[in-house]
């Protein structure tokens, strides 16, 4: 199933499928390894809503929902 | 001498590397053109001595930030002899993308792997010689904590640095290189060194690149319109990052995969984690967040620690009858850490000062004025704040190496994001409150010039420690003498009305002559870890030596101007000697001096504000109490009681001049101007608004001069000087005829839909500036 980053719950994992987004932005979001292929879990977000935190390649990053919603992703299959 | 460039992604050990590898000989300057800062040093211990340069801390060689331009320039302008490329081992993975960039280049290159024993702790190995073997460059294992491996790394380092490396890219694919290919014959041909990193770098239409050799540009356009990969189209951009993270996930993928997957399947919670879920709980995240900017300033600022003032009541002060009573605690209660230091600071410069003038007694009056009140006072002027101002950035280092700056950043940047700003941009604003100079260096955390640019401009707003006396003797007199309203909620509204006056600005400025989009906010979050000793202190060192460096140039050449201006005549001669009842001297006669002319002849521009030509003859005072509040904002309520003595000299008051200037509140000179003038209510809260909001004191002016991008700091000082005359006719006016309020509204109304009209159909084209 695909989704976009941004309709993440919280602890859901998926695979970056596309990043749209132009320019710097998307030059930035690739730089930060949020290319597709990368496997990523939302972490958390932030006490207002938004930023939020996700885990990509091993590390944490936090980015906006407004950038979160460049990033489409197929969703894994819950294992637990 | 050999250099060697550091260069690494942002918390991998950077730092900590440079500091154990150049010890004292480290210096730190700007490099040429922007606020990023340039460190170099010396590495003596090993068979030659080596000239070492930190590159800013960075992800990538794309020219995304003005540190990346930086590091990259350095790389492919300057030829360092050898680039040490530092790698995070516990995040191996996003450390190494940097790595596949800089192999490009044609430079000989060596891998520190640094934080090997936290990746043993965590019971996983990384293969140091198959990384190696694979990347083609030595890979030396180290901790820059422990400073273990460094001797070994710096030998390495040597050796290669003997040999030409030619630059070798990890893109597998084809087509690609075959166009890649081409392109770097081209630009051999056209003798561009750094042939392969240049001709990638186009291919990504880079914008630099593009710029620097647009002639090439149709070649891959020709090249795009027959190229179709199945995923990704012909978005080269896109394909070449994925081609360098495949490229390391599938050659290390038993290193990687283990270290990436040990994190989200593992449920188990690193201590890193532990600390996040309470620091930035959804709850917890900002009240803790307040707490802790609380617990700062209570220790930096507070004369009251732990409010235990209460017990002291009846005590006698520490080191009473001395030059240091209340050093220690006082009857308010203990001092501060902060305040201990400025205390103990000022009691000896004070000191110092007697001492001088004691010794000078026999020189000439301009002489004795010149040592003690021009160069000694402007100079201990600006040594009374470094404590607090070392302090302020102590507490602020420790939490930025900790690595909770960034999730203040996290937790705070939805609502800065309304104004234009990023959360990022919070922390500086409220050092403000303590001391502009601190909180302007803070503003190079900034992602963009334009957003640094204005957080810069309206950090004075933010009223700082030494603006309270003005905001307290002007509220304390305005209910002594007027007998309306709460000192308290005088000086409160006050603040309030910095604050707002900086969000309105902001937000002007973001509309109009900032205009652009927020800069994104794509950020790594740092795990936590303990800041390290070492680094603090050389941090602090390196800010004191700034600081001392301005101090005896741009601030003590402004002093001792405004020094002169205000004991001289204009015929050069100094103005007299002033007196009090018991025949003590109290100061020179300013209302003779240059400074009063200059005082009368502007003061018409303050009429507006309630303190210019409507308040007759003695209307003056106020302007050149502003004036030599740029010395130190302390000075505003100062010169009030020098002026107070000055005036009862002239025979315009009557009182005391001894029992005013002694009254150390300001409220009595304060009232004496008052009586001298007439001046209104409202009048007297725009002046408090105009302190607050004009030009800064010349510490804070030359901080933002240094920290400006060139070209900008004139616009930043005529912001101030528009700013304050808005922002205090406009109290003055609204305070007086309230009325006047609506018209105000509507002006403001119409000026924000004529902007917001204009922007609609001139949409800003810096897309991310």
């Amino acid at each position: 199933m695909l989704k976009k980053l941004v309709d993440f719950q919280i602890g859901e994992t998926g695979q970056i499928k596309k990043v749209e987004g132009e320019g710097k932005l998307r030059r930035r979001l690739f730089d930060m390894g949020v290319t597709p292929g990368a496997v990523v879990t939302l972490r958390k977000k932030a006490p207002l809503g938004d930023p939020i935190e996700v885990n990509i390649r091993g590390y944490e990053l936090t980015l906006r929902k407004s950038e979160a919603s460049l990033v489409t992703l197929e969703m894994e299959e819950s294992n637990q | 001498m050999k250099t060697f460039a550091l260069l690494g992604n942002p918390n991998c050990g950077k730092t900590t590397l440079y500091n154990s590898l150049t010890g004292s000989t480290a210096h730190v300057g700007n490099w040429p053109g922007v606020t990023v800062e340039k460190r170099t040093g010396v590495y003596k211990k090993g068979s030659e001595q080596v000239e070492i340069i930190d590159l800013p801390g960075i992800y990538s060689l794309s020219p995304y930030t003005s540190e990346e331009v930086v590091s990259r320039n350095y790389i492919l302008d300057e030829h360092p002899d050898c680039v040490i490329n530092i790698i995070d081992a516990t995040n191996l993975e996003r450390n190494l993308y940097l790595t596949t960039q800089a192999l490009e280049i044609d430079v000989p290159m060596i891998i520190a792997l640094n934080m090997m024993d936290e990746v043993k702790k965590r019971g996983q190995n990384i293969d140091s010689k198959k990384l190696e073997k694979e990347l083609g460059v030595p890979v030396v294992e180290i901790s820059a904590l422990k400073e273990e491996g460094i001797d070994l790394l710096m030998s390495r380092a040597i050796e290669v640095s003997n040999k030409k490396r030619d630059g070798k890219t990890v893109i597998k694919n084809n087509d690609l290189l075959h166009l890649i290919g081409d392109i770097k014959i081209a630009y051999k041909g056209m003798n561009v060194v750094n042939p392969l990193f240049h001709a990638i770098k186009l291919i990504e239409k880079d914008e630099i690149e593009v710029e620097m050799h647009a002639s090439l540009l149709p070649m891959v356009n020709e090249f795009e319109k027959t190229f179709n990969d199945e995923m990704f189209g012909n978005d080269f951009e896109a394909l070449i990052a994925d081609a360098r993270y495949n490229y390391i996930s599938e050659s290390f993928k038993d290193v990687v995969a283990n270290s990436s997957n040990q994190k989200s399947s593992d449920e188990k919670l690193t201590k890193s984690d532990k600390i996040d879920k309470v620091l930035t709980n959804k709850w917890a995240g900002i009240p803790i967040f307040l707490a802790i900017l609380f617990v700062i300033f209570h220790l930096v600022f507070s004369e009251n620690l732990f409010f235990l003032g209460r017990l002291f009541e009846n005590v006698t002060p520490s080191f009473a009858g001395t030059a240091y009573e209340g050093l220690i605690w006082s009857e308010t209660g203990i001092a501060s850490p902060g305040v201990f230091l400025q205390s103990l600071v000022t009691n000896t410069t004070d000191l110092l000062s007697d001492l001088v003038a004691e010794g000078l007694s026999n020189a000439p009056n301009w002489i004795q004025g010149f040592v003690v009140d021009g160069a000694l006072g402007g100079l201990f002027a600006v040594a009374s704040f470094i404590p607090q101002i070392l302090l302020l950035f102590l507490f602020f280092a420790i939490l930025e190496d900790s690595g909770y700056m960034a999730r203040v950043a996290f937790i705070l940047d939805r609502i800065f994001r309304k104004f234009g700003l990023s959360g990022r941009a919070f922390m500086p604003m409220i050092m403000g409150f303590g001391c502009s100079v601190p909180a302007m260096i803070n503003t190079r955390t900034l992602a963009s010039e334009q957003e640094k640019d204005a957080t810069i401009k309206v950090i004075p707003f933010f009223s700082c420690g030494a603006k309270l006396p003005i905001l307290t003797a002007i509220a304390g007199a305005i209910v002594e003498f007027f007998n309306v309203g709460n000192a308290d909620l005088i000086t409160y509204s006050m603040y309030i009305l910095g604050m707002v006056t900086a969000i309105v600005t902001v937000i002007i400025m973001r509309n109009t002559t900032k205009r652009g989009k927020v800069s994104p906010f794509i950020m790594e979050l740092p795990s936590y870890h303990l800041p390290q000793f070492k680094s603090l202190m050389i941090h602090l060192w390196d800010k004191l030596k700034h600081f001392i460096k301005k101090a005896f140039t741009i601030i003590l050449a402004s002093t001792i101007v405004i020094w002169f201006l205000s004991s001289f005549k204009w015929n050069f001669s100094m103005c007299s000697e002033l007196y009090d009842g018991s025949g003590e001297f109290v100061g020179y006669n300013i209302s003779e001096s240059i400074l009063h002319s200059i005082g009368s002849f502007i003061q018409p521009i303050f009429t507006p504000l309630g303190f210019g030509s409507q308040l007759g003859k003695y209307g003056w005072v106020f302007v050149v109490a502003a004036i030599t509040g740029l010395i130190a904002k302390e000075n505003v309520i100062a010169t009030f009681g020098v002026l107070a003595a000055s005036l009862i000299a002239s025979g315009a008051l009557s009182g005391n001049p001894g029992a005013i200037i002694g009254d150390e509140s300001g409220i009595s000179s304060t009232i004496s101007m008052i009586q001298a003038t007439g001046i209104t209510v409202p009048g007297l809260l725009a002046f408090i608004a105009f302190n607050m909001t004009t030009i800064p004191c010349f510490a804070a002016v030359a901080t933002a001069k240094s920290e400006s991008i060139k070209g900008q700091f004139k616009w930043t000082l005529l912001f101030w000087i528009v700013t304050s005359l808005i922002v205090s006719s406009l109290v003055y006016v609204i305070c007086t005829w309230w009325w006047t309020m609506f018209i105000a509204i509507f002006v403001a109304f119409i000026v924000g839909f004529v902007i917001y009209k204009y922007n609609k159909s001139h949409p800003a084209n810096n897309e991310l500036a």
